[in-house]
């Protein structure tokens, strides 16, 4: 079953009797639902970006993004709290990669220590977006509703809330999912499912959802945030 | 199962430090980009052209969480390419919808002199708007 690799000869990937992508199936199909996704999130960016490209003017995002917890009135401060939610979720899928590392080795421990960590990093990001929602529901955006004039002073349309909520709204919907894969992956290592197994592949597959949804925050964060 | 220790070299655990740093670094880019973009004039060249860097940033942090956290680059060349092939139609997508938005946009200015004129009229009080609409809520 097992074909070397790094043999002189090429592997006939697609002779037959092996899997010709040299994964399991569960990893594959993974990947393929992760392709669909990436689709739909495509489909919700480009869509905004076409609405943005039809428009005269845009709100500035330095201007709506400005707030961060316990700042006091009258400051801006744009970037600052975005930052600090991409930066937990880049650390997050850090530690996910060691858990799927320590999977790999068969580190019992590790892999929980490691787990904790990426479900702490998750809900600190959900967090972090539950704020930022109140916070822009208190200006008073919110789906259909929004407050904020376009960068040249023009009055703009609801497109930007629209847009807005229901993106971010699907990511963290995807966090909140991971988060949930997460613990159950943690409870079934607590339990020894995966020592009793004799591998911990499930972990690699949660973890592949995992940096998809870093993944995803990257190129959200880079269209709503920065440009 | 035998699948389960595929790939597992000395310089994994330098990889993933290399990478936490490359995304890092990226990101700060990314940042001091943003913030020096807050200077400059809405529609400049200066914007735009740190608005692609922007985006060329974001493409190679998006190849780095794909290519090492999620381990693609080690798969065999069957796997990578069932995943990266379907991935070039946004290629497409991209070119096709944005140029769609950009070419309505300039329609409705030379043909519809109404939405025009609605469009680039500025909202003359600031801070007003801002409580009225609070108010509905």
């Amino acid at each position: 079953m097992s074909t070397p690799t790094t043999a002189a000869v090429p592997t006939k990937w697609w002779s037959g009797g092996k899997s010709p992508f040299n994964v399991e199936y569960g990893k594959l199909m993974m990947w393929y639902f992760l392709m669909s996704d990436t689709f739909t999130f495509g489909a919700l960016l480009i869509a905004y970006g076409t609405i943005r490209f039809s428009s005269n003017s845009w709100p500035n995002p330095n201007e709506v993004f400005q707030s961060y917890p316990g700042m006091s009135e009258g400051t801006s401060a744009p970037l600052v709290f975005v930052s600090i939610m991409t930066f937990i979720l880049i650390i997050s899928s850090v530690t996910m990669v060691l858990a799927v590392r320590a999977g790999q080795e068969m580190k019992k421990n590790k892999v929980v220590f490691n787990l904790i960590l990426t479900i702490l990093g998750g809900l600190a990001f959900l967090s972090c977006q539950a704020w930022e929602w109140t916070h822009l529901h208190h200006e008073g955006a919110w789906w259909g509703s929004n407050p904020f004039l376009n960068e040249d002073g023009t009055q703009s349309s609801t497109n930007f809330t629209n847009f807005f909520f229901t993106i971010t709204g699907f990511h963290g919907f995807h966090v909140f999912s991971g988060v949930i894969i997460n613990i159950i992956m943690l409870i079934m290592t607590l339990n020894n499912v995966f020592e009793k197994r004799g591998h911990y592949l499930m972990i690699e597959k949660a973890g592949l959802y995992w940096h998809f949804v870093d993944l995803v925050w990257v190129f959200v964060f880079t269209c709503f945030y920065l440009i | 199962m035998e699948q389960t220790t595929q790939a597992e070299h000395s310089s994994n655990k330098h990889e993933i430090r290399n990478v936490t740093i490359v995304l890092t670094v990226l990101t700060l880019l990314e940042l001091t980009l943003g913030f020096m973009m807050m200077r400059m004039a809405d529609g400049s060249t200066a914007k735009i052209s740190t608005k692609i860097a922007i985006i060329i940033l974001m493409l190679a942090k998006a190849y780095y969480i794909v290519a090492y956290f999620m381990h693609l680059k080690h798969e065999i060349k069957n796997l990578i390419m069932t995943i990266v092939v379907p991935l070039t139609l946004f290629i497409w997508f991209i070119i096709a919808f944005l140029g769609d938005g950009e070419s309505y946009k300039n329609l409705r200015n030379t043909y519809d002199a109404h939405k025009k004129a609605v469009s680039t009229q500025k909202v003359e009080i600031k801070k007003e708007t801002h409580s009225e609409e609070g108010a509905k809520h």
